[in-house]
């Protein structure tokens, strides 16, 4: 089933959280809504669900309003940020319990539960009470529970939010392949770039009760539309530029920027692995020196301080180019962005309070 | 529930019937007698509600309530914050009973409560005979008042600071102890700080509680006009004497004095929490 | 709110364990003068000196022996002085056998009333967003001001022969006050809070997360009560309730004043230990008291039990690093 989101704005308390937001979400779609936290990105789930109820806007599901149906009635799967298993039932009680509610027979009830627990490998622990599973666990049964009724849109709150490590990893993956294999339209809500990269089809960017980006992550990541989503999606480099035409100057270096409009200067943003260190200076370099190696494991990442540049350029090169280069701290090099973004400035300095996660 | 309701009030169920059926309740059972109360009571006219408000006797009653009330809250909160201190701090055999057992002025009938300490406290009792040989006189007399008054109002200062001394983190002691304070300068400066707002709002609870008692004063005061008839007594003579107004009169003045003392409670609560962050 | 106006429950704050540690770890750090004394481990920092720590325990239980443990053993002695068929003769007159009754019927009328009240209040409350909630509170916690002869006078004034509706309902035959109707009503204002004020901050730290979860799901209203807020607040209610039972069987000023003190018909049992007393009826209204102080024994280790069930469920849930609250 496919969602459509038109206009929503939502305000509680006469705090906005939600500005004007619509969204499109395809059939079959496994979509990540990221963002930092307060960004609105949970209301806009809850108000899908039918949690919350919107100011103004609609939401429709396959072309139809569903915007003043009552959650009960929109027959949409929720797995809660806290999975929110009724702690006095057992598994198979908790997963049954939408289906007794509506009432269904006996005799569809068993079956359907045992099917859904071993869709979720939890055959073994029906009998168990909430408190007597893992984390891991409990996020299985919630989602068993949100798809005993075979709804056709599946929302997740932050659905790996309170795990270790180790088990979301493996829940991702698994997350993945249940999705591949339901086909159901899911929505997931997280704060973890990494997640939102390695769940979903698409990311929905957002920021202060407004999308900022929809796209894949690949696109997201390399087409950055904001200065916000450049901030927001891992570590870097800010450098002070000035506008003449389509072209941005900082120092004495030069980077197109079309479409870069009437502004006059301009932020030159650079992610530490497009930045290149040799030791001689080449076309398009600037002179720096090393502060400080990082070991990375696979990538090294070396701090630098260069006259206009500031005193914190970082630059991430993987071992081999490292080892190469033998570089050690106090050495005098040379740094070449390989591709840079350029945003106008008063368009950048609007985001600068944000807690952008990668810096 | 209309889409503007839920919009604001959440999308839960039930909203009309739970809050209407709270109103209307809440209304029956205490709204509408508390105004008939109040409306009574301005039947009188000012100079009538004075003479009954300021009688000599009445006076002497508020003077009693009040006094006896506040000496008995002291009390309270003198050997309340030690009953916490020792419950909470230190284990001893049977710590678990004398846990339970302090919250029996609450779960005791007060009824009961009044015969039983008026037994105990009188000029033959168990503890009066020891009391009536250095000429004090407990039952039958203020200090019974106050003593019944104290036995009534005993788990509230216990009940408030204890747990903010269970809660207290260990760390802040330590800390105290590592920075170079004695265990007496640690008490003093740290734990006892900390017990203060609970302590206080303890002895206003106990305070607003004994200021209403009747029932286990009404046998240990013996009853005499002018000089061990508390507040609450009297206005139970005045119902006798179908004076309904005269009762009503007397009782504004001691509602409004127990509503202050909420009003005061919740402040110092409010207060509380926005400076520590702790209820 | 007024947090604390029942201490009862204010002790049921989630209380970490205080580490436990053996009382007698010797020596006293604080004299240098007992150096010699002082053995391989010195006391701990948040440790006090022994002799202060059992003068503490002493004199705490001085306090306590001469305000509850004498009085409490005294209604004991004097119940059961003069042997127990005396005891049993003064519990089985038909006055008192009619006192239990009328005080098991207010009991069964007012404590249901006020949790059913309680149930309401604190879905309202804690499961909407509307304005007006505190003052909603407050509201409730009012009875607990209010002195408890005030309590009964408000009935008297309310329904008596003098009263607003007085005429009325002597026109029409209904009595109230001086009449069961009016001991009831007295009880349902006094124990009026008790559930409420138990179920609301429960309610609350709960949180609405099942609640939300039951609806996404299909669950009607009633199905949600039933099946998930319920269950999940089953023990704090029952807690509620059974404070609530104790106050409803106990009250006397309130009830005193409505009564009209009629033996076998408007006397409760606390209006009867009365009654015997002022009688000078000294061992009977003994031998009925006891009954009473058998209640508030059962209450306070009810009472126990349901919070060191709870501080158990406390700790277990922080030790599984899950939300607490059950």
């Amino acid at each position: 089933m496919s969602i459509s989101i038109r206009g929503l704005s939502k305000a509680f308390d006469g705090h906005p959280v939600l500005h004007d937001v619509s969204l499109e979400i395809p059939e079959g779609e496994l979509v990540a809504l990221l963002g930092p936290s307060g960004c609105g990105k949970t209301t806009l789930l809850r108000i899908v669900a039918g949690l919350e109820v919107a100011d103004a806007g609609e939401v429709h599901h396959d072309g139809e309003d569903f915007s003043s149906r009552s959650a009960r009635e929109r027959n949409v799967g929720v797995v809660f940020q806290h999975y929110a298993l009724f702690r006095h039932m057992t598994v198979a009680e908790n997963v049954a319990f939408p289906l007794k509610v509506r009432r269904r027979p006996r005799a569809e009830i068993g079956p359907r539960v045992d099917e859904l627990l071993s869709l979720v490998q939890l055959d073994g622990l029906r009998g168990r009470y909430p408190h007597q599973l893992s984390g891991g666990q409990r996020q299985r049964v919630a989602l068993a529970r949100a798809l005993a009724t075979r709804p056709r849109i599946l929302l997740l709150d932050e659905p790996f939010g309170a795990l270790d490590a180790r088990v979301r990893q493996e829940l991702r993956r698994w997350l993945r392949r249940l999705h591949d294999d339901l086909h159901v339209t899911s929505v997931f809500v997280t704060h973890d770039q990494e997640e939102a990269f390695e769940v979903s089809d698409r990311v929905v960017l957002m920021n202060a009760g407004r999308i900022e980006q929809v796209g894949t992550p690949a696109q997201v990541f390399e087409e950055p539309a904001s200065p916000f989503v450049m901030r927001f999606l891992g570590a870097v480099n800010v450098f002070q530029g000035h506008l003449e035409g389509d072209r941005a100057y900082v120092n004495d270096l030069v980077f197109a920027a079309p479409g870069a409009g009437q502004a006059r200067s301009a932020h030159v943003y650079v992610r530490p692995h497009e930045l290149e260190i040799h030791r001689a200076a080449v076309k398009g370099s600037f002179a720096a020196r090393v502060l400080r190696l990082v070991p990375l494991g696979a990538a090294v990442r070396v701090e630098l301080s260069a006259p206009g540049f500031g005193n914190a350029v970082e630059v991430e090169l993987d071992v081999r180019k490292s080892e190469a280069l033998a570089l050690s701290p106090g050495d005098a090099v040379h740094v070449s962005p390989r591709r840079v973004r350029v945003f106008p400035a008063h368009e950048a300095a609007a985001q600068d309070s944000l807690t952008a996660s990668g810096l | 529930m209309s889409r503007a309701a839920r919009r604001r009030l959440g999308v839960l169920p039930g909203f009309g019937l739970s809050t209407g059926f709270t109103v209307l309740y809440l209304c029956v059972i205490v709204l509408v007698p508390l105004s008939a109360l109040a409306l009574r009571a301005t039947t009188l006219s000012w100079a009538q509600a004075w003479s009954v408000v300021a009688s000599p006797r009445a006076l002497a009653s508020y003077r009693l309530s009040f006094g006896a009330s506040l000496v008995a809250a002291a009390v309270n909160v003198v050997f309340g914050v030690l009953v916490a201190w020792v419950l909470a701090r230190y284990r001893f055999p049977g710590r678990s009973l004398v846990d339970a057992v302090v919250d029996l002025p609450f779960a005791l009938p007060t009824a009961v409560s009044g015969i039983a300490l008026t037994a105990v406290y009188s000029r033959t009792g168990w503890i009066g005979r020891y009391l009536e040989p250095l000429g004090i006189q407990a039952a039958f007399s203020p200090l019974g008042v106050t003593i019944a008054l104290t036995f009534i109002g005993l788990p509230f200062v216990i009940r408030t600071v204890q747990p903010v001394l269970e809660d207290l983190d260990p760390e802040v002691e330590e800390a105290a102890a590592v920075l170079g304070a004695d265990r007496w300068q640690t008490f003093r400066r740290v734990l006892l700080p900390a017990m203060v707002p609970a302590a206080l709002t303890g002895f206003a609870l106990a305070f607003a509680r004994a200021l209403g008692e009747y029932g286990s004063v009404v046998f240990i005061s013996g009853n005499m006009p002018l000089r061990t008839e508390i507040a609450p007594l009297l206005i139970m003579t005045r119902l006798e004497q179908f004076d309904y107004a005269g009762a009503s009169a007397i009782a504004v003045v001691l509602l409004a004095a127990s509503f202050l003392l909420l009003l005061g409670i919740n402040r110092l609560q409010a207060w509380t929490r926005a400076r520590t962050g702790l209820a | 709110m007024i947090g604390a106006f029942d201490p009862v429950t204010a002790a049921r704050a989630p209380a970490t364990a205080a580490a436990s540690e053996p009382p007698a770890a010797p020596a006293a750090a604080a004299a240098p003068s007992v150096r010699v004394r002082r053995p391989a481990t010195p006391r701990r920092p948040t440790e006090d000196p022994p002799v202060v720590e059992w003068a503490l325990i002493g004199l705490a239980l001085a306090f306590l022996g001469a305000f509850i443990l004498v009085p409490a053993s005294v209604v004991v002695h004097e119940a059961l002085k003069d042997g127990l068929a005396l005891w049993k003769e003064a519990i089985v007159d038909p006055d008192a056998i009619a006192a239990i009754e009328l005080t098991l019927l207010v009991a069964a009328i007012s404590v249901p009333l006020n949790a059913l009240f309680g149930i309401a209040a604190a879905w309202s409350i804690t499961r909407f967003r509307y304005r007006g909630k505190g003052v909603l509170v407050s509201l409730i916690d009012l009875p607990f001001g209010v002195s408890p002869v005030i309590s009964g006078m408000m009935a008297v004034l309310l329904f008596g022969a003098h009263g607003w509706l007085g005429p009325w309902l002597l026109d029409h035959g209904i009595k109230i006050v001086f009449a069961v109707p009016g001991i009831v009503l007295a009880t349902v204002f006094v124990t009026f809070p008790f559930v409420a004020r138990e179920l609301i901050p429960f309610m609350e730290a709960q949180g609405v997360e099942e609640e939300e979860a039951a609806h996404v799901l299909g669950a009607s209203g009633w199905q949600i009560l039933a099946k998930v807020t319920l269950p999940n607040v089953k023990w704090s209610l029952l807690y509620a309730i059974i404070l609530c039972n104790a106050r409803a069987m106990g009250e006397f000023g309130a009830v005193s004043v409505v009564s009209g003190h009629i033996r076998g018909v408007t006397n409760t049992l606390p209006l009867h230990v009365e009654i015997l007393y002022n009688e000078y009826a000294f061992r009977a209204s003994f031998a009925v008291a006891s009954l009473l102080f058998v209640l508030a024994l059962v209450t306070l280790v009810a009472k126990k039990a349901l919070e060191w069930r709870q501080r158990r469920a406390i700790r277990e849930a922080a030790r599984r690093g899950a939300p607490a609250g059950a």
